[in-house]
């Protein structure tokens, strides 16, 4: 599939030289999500600046997370790792009794070769709370890869499948011959057992990425409308209600940047992958849900013209972006999905930029990106994977887009030199999943457009004092 | 190990941060993993800033671990030379370059063979120094690094100027109320008849350093950073340094003294005598002195405040409060721990007692076993006073965007009284005001009017719909039930779902 994708859509890989949040930061929407846990980041000052000053006020809310802050001690190995975590362990047992303790690895653990994961199951042990640990760090990934090496790590706690398979052996018992498919076995199942005929129509199936409970519920409901009955989310509201996990389960991304925790499952929990387009936007939602339908032999009802009614209600914001341009610098690795949303909005896509992309995981994302660009005629930009930040502001200068979705710091100087911007961490913590949230993707993609709106006839949007060679 | 959940100075490479994207021209490249720089953002954000902050990373990778960084710093190096060409470009250790341990300063010499620009290694320790260390330990390093160069190339002018000149040391990007202190400062020598040789770093050029000792005294205004350079040109170029900090009016005729001092020290002919402007000032200008005497602030006379901050503010603002408001302060103190003899020293004799700590739950747990009426603080003790019901004016850095005001905002000089007057007063009184509605039961006596007009309806929410409204926040929640259950009349539904809830949020794309 890459080869055919590759014909047409271009991929490049530049430098690296780009700025981006450090993986730690989803501590900042985890601890929020899963309401039992505690997050212990166990690194430097550096990395506790980083989360207090990106955290902004969120610090000041008595958080479930904290800081381990190793000192010199630490580093030269004069203090023993293990009775110092202890400690901390059992002070935070003390003070808040969460049902899980996460330990995020940072550079400095990498480096120094803290062995958290042998010390967890130890500590575990003697503290009779569970342990999890996830190494999101910055030598090796980027700000929302950081939530993927959670729940990849999350993803060997949950519990096996346990009741499938014994009711699998009942039904076995009594219809081997018809133990061929999972069709028929659905359908022998509705002639056993009337009560589980409204519910059990499909296999398990377990949906994997966090999401703010109200999009979480929302898309249930949307697989719902098609009889699609999901079984779990990882992760869940509480730690304690972590979905089950086996060969029989089916699980299906909600977002991008969720690599790793999609090969654990297949690999380590043989889970079968769905492989769809991510549910951004309402042709990826319609896409996303016609995959997981198709995959169980459901037809679907009424979709389409669902999504015709999504872009209908989004018609005063389409004429707005019809034909505007836009360059994706890349932090967070939902670009893609969000480009190919928008130029199914009928704007005009230069680059897409990128911290990582794994075109297998990505794969049907990318196809959808393709065909969109051909059904919109729109060229197809290029993918710029580790892209470098001053290349890119060069080949902004060149083909001045109307928008560019860019990080925190590059946002104002952008602005100052006439160029409207977005701060892509927004996307991160907006909820853009859905039918019901394609408007608030759009409400973000034309707020700068509507504010320059208002001030364009003031004669002040270049605001620097010399142009100056950026 | 420690468990932190907040801090009030930053890491090493942030102080050497703020030095190298303070000056003009100079370019740091930090050696450290993706997502180290963030300081770019708080520039950006904080500041406002125009101009793309002159900082990079060199970044460090499972590569750089495996192999070293090889070739990547010097690359690095040398493309920011050709892209900027920058005066100087400094190379940032971060904790992560403390622990490989690999030779930067190899690196630096080897790419300033091939560079215009010049190169240094910042000279700062991750686990020895903070922010405003670093900082300090920076600026020193680059004013010597300069001065060293002009005498090794006979360029060094030791000279002073004809007319008396001063130069400012320790304007910071990141600073509090930094850039308005400096104006204030200026105007103050600008009314003394010094001139303004040099302000650094923030704004000037490393070509110009070498005109540094041309001045005949150096004003150091904030404790924490510029002390180190200040001590170093008075040792190698004889240069006094006035580190008394023009905050207060007490304090700031003292400063104006001590200038007065050096430059009579310097001129034979005739003696300056700033004591009429000090007067001038002091009463007629400055609103603080008669504030002081007003009815106002006799009202405030043994009224208990916590006051905590860095040293310089901290300790100027418990000494504003004692002395010159008649207010109580029953405990100052600060988190610049390697500064706690001078800070002790400072604040003698006008406080009950000394905290000193970087620890902010004990900051906390001391102003809740205190209970004062206000709190003079950081943005931390700021929302200590939120939760415990007591005001608080932020006086000092951790930063935040409110604390960098687009309008004229000194703390420094004649004009810093007045702003700190209006701080100190405006605190008090929304305590006092607090106090008077608890007492007396809010402005409105009736009940609350709400902007619903029927309270029953025909419309009944289901368990799980009235869950999910709970679930939205409380300044919109009126707003979606009443759009829902518009929706629902419209669509003659008379049970509303969670389903419901959402085709109306489509539906009227609430």
């Amino acid at each position: 599939m890459s080869n055919k994708i590759s014909e047409t859509l271009t991929f490049e890989c530049e430098t690296g030289n780009y700025h981006t949040f450090c993986p730690i930061s989803c501590v900042a929407w985890l601890y929020q999500k899963i309401e039992d846990s505690f997050f212990l980041v166990v690194g430097t000052k550096t990395c506790g600046y980083f989360l207090q000053n990106a955290l902004g006020v969120m610090i000041f809310a008595e958080p479930r997370y904290a800081m381990a802050e190793l000192e010199e001690g630490d580093i030269s190995a004069q203090l023993n790792d293990y009775e110092e975590l202890k400690r901390l362990c059992l002070q935070i047992k003390k003070d808040r009794n969460p049902s899980v303790i996460i330990w995020i690895g940072t550079c400095t653990t990498e480096i120094i070769k803290m062995d958290l994961e042998g010390m967890a199951p130890k500590l575990e042990n003697e503290l009779g709370i569970p342990i999890v640990v996830a190494r999101a760090n910055g030598l090796d990934y980027a700000f929302t890869q950081g939530e993927d090496t959670v729940l990849a790590a999350m993803a060997h706690r949950c519990p096996e499948q346990i009741l499938l398979i014994e009711k699998k052996k009942v039904i076995q018992d009594s219809n081997i011959q018809n133990f061929f498919s999972f069709l028929s076995l659905e359908k022998k199942e509705e002639t056993t057992d009337k009560n589980f005929e409204k519910l059990k129509k499909n296999p398990p199936l377990v949906l994997f990425g966090s999401l703010p409970s109200t999009v979480a519920c929302q898309l249930s409901s949307e697989l719902k409308r098609q009889s699609v009955q999901v079984s779990g989310w990882l992760p869940a509201q509480r730690y304690t209600d972590l979905p089950s996990l086996g060969d029989q389960v089916y699980v299906c991304g909600v977002n991008p940047f969720l690599s790793r925790t999609a090969t654990t499952l297949m690999r380590r929990r043989k889970c079968k992958l769905i492989g769809a387009p991510f549910p951004i936007g309402p042709d990826g939602t319609r896409a996303w849900i016609e995959k997981i339908c198709s995959v169980f032999g459901i037809k679907t009802e009424g979709l389409e013209k669902r999504e015709e009614q999504i872009w209908e209600n989004l018609k005063d914001y389409l004429d707005l972006v019809r034909g505007k341009s836009v360059f994706f610098m890349g932090d967070n690795l939902l670009e893609i999905s969000l480009a190919r949303f928008l130029i199914r909005c009928g704007m005009i896509v230069y680059e897409i930029g990128i911290p990582y992309l794994d075109k297998r995981y990505q794969a049907a994302e990318l196809l959808f990106l393709q065909n969109t660009c051909k059904s919109m005629s729109i060229p197809m930009p290029r993918i710029v994977e580790k892209p470098d930040n001053y290349n890119q502001i060069q080949r902004m200068r060149e083909l001045k887009p109307d928008l560019a979705i860019t990080g925190m710091a590059h946002a104002n100087p952008l602005e100052a030199r006439g160029i409207n911007t977005k701060w892509s961490v927004e996307f991160t913590f907006a909820q853009i999943h859905g039918f019901t949230n394609a408007r608030d993707v759009l409400e973000l993609v034309t707020r700068p457009l509507r504010r320059n709106n208002n001030l364009e006839n003031l004669g002040w949007s270049n605001l620097t004092k010399k142009e100056k060679k950026i | 190990m420690k468990l932190a959940y907040w801090m009030y100075a930053g890491p090493a490479h942030i102080g050497t941060l703020r030095v190298a994207s303070s000056f003009k021209n100079v370019h740091a490249i930090m050696h450290a993993p993706l997502g180290d720089d963030y300081f770019n953002v708080m520039r950006s954000m904080l500041e406002r800033e125009r101009d793309f902050t002159p900082v990079t990373a060199s970044i460090v990778d499972r590569h750089v671990l495996a192999r070293g960084s090889q070739e990547k710093v010097v690359d690095n190096i040398t493309r920011k030379d050709k892209e900027e060409r920058p005066d100087l470009i400094v190379l940032t250790p971060t904790c992560t370059s403390s622990i490989l341990q690999e030779d930067l300063q190899n690196f630096v010499d080897r790419a300033s063979i091939t560079s215009n620009s010049d190169v240094i290694l910042a000279d700062v320790n991750h686990y020895r120094v903070n922010e405003l260390q670093a900082a300090d330990r920076t600026l020193e390093q680059v004013v010597r690094y300069y001065l060293e160069k002009a005498r090794r190339q006979g360029t060094l002018d030791q000279s002073i100027t004809k007319e008396p000149s001063a130069n400012i040391i320790g304007i910071f990007t990141l600073g509090f109320h930094n850039q308005h202190d400096c104006r204030e400062l200026k105007r103050l020598l600008q009314d003394l008849n010094i001139k303004v040789n040099k302000v650094i770093p923030e704004g000037g050029s490393v070509k110009d350093l070498q005109d540094l000792p041309k001045a005949w005294f150096n004003l150091v205004p904030y404790r924490e950073i510029g002390l180190m350079t200040a001590i170093y040109l008075e040792k190698n170029f004889g240069m006094p340094y006035i580190s008394i900090t023009p905050m207060g009016i007490v304090d700031t005729a003292e400063c104006i003294r001590q200038i007065e001092k050096h430059v009579n020290n310097l001129v034979s002919n005739k003696k300056f005598n700033y004591e009429p402007y000090i007067d001038q000032q002091t009463r007629f200008v400055s609103q603080a002195a008669w504030f002081s005497r007003s009815i106002d602030c006799q009202n405030l006379t043994g009224k208990k405040a916590v006051v905590f901050g860095d040293a310089t503010h901290a300790a100027s603002i418990t000494r504003i409060l004692a002395r010159e408001m008649g207010i109580r302060v029953s405990c100052t103190g600060t988190y610049c721990k390697h500064d706690a003899e001078w800070f002790k020293e400072q604040v003698q004799g006008f406080c009950d007692e000394i905290l000193i700590t970087d620890d902010h739950t004990e900051v906390g747990d001391m102003i809740a076993r205190i209970e004062p009426s206000a709190i003079f603080g950081t943005q931390m003790e700021r929302h200590i006073g939120k939760r415990l019901d007591i005001p608080c004016g932020v006086i000092s850095s951790p930063v935040h965007i409110q604390n960098f005001p687009l309008g004229y905002r000194p703390f420094l000089g004649h004009e810093g009284t007045n702003q700190i007057a209006d701080l100190v007063y405006n605190s008090f009184t929304l305590g006092m005001e607090d106090h008077l509605l608890e007492i007396f039961g809010g402005h409105d006596t009736k009940e609350v009017i709400t902007k619903s007009l029927s309270t029953d309806t025909d419309l009944t929410w289901n368990h799980e719909s009235q869950l999910e409204l709970n679930k939205i926040p409380g300044f919109v929640r009126g707003k979606i039930k009443r759009n829902t259950e518009k929706f629902a009349r419209q669509n003659n539904i008379t049970n509303i779902t969670v389903e419901i809830m959402y085709a109306a949020k489509e539906a009227l794309s609430a």
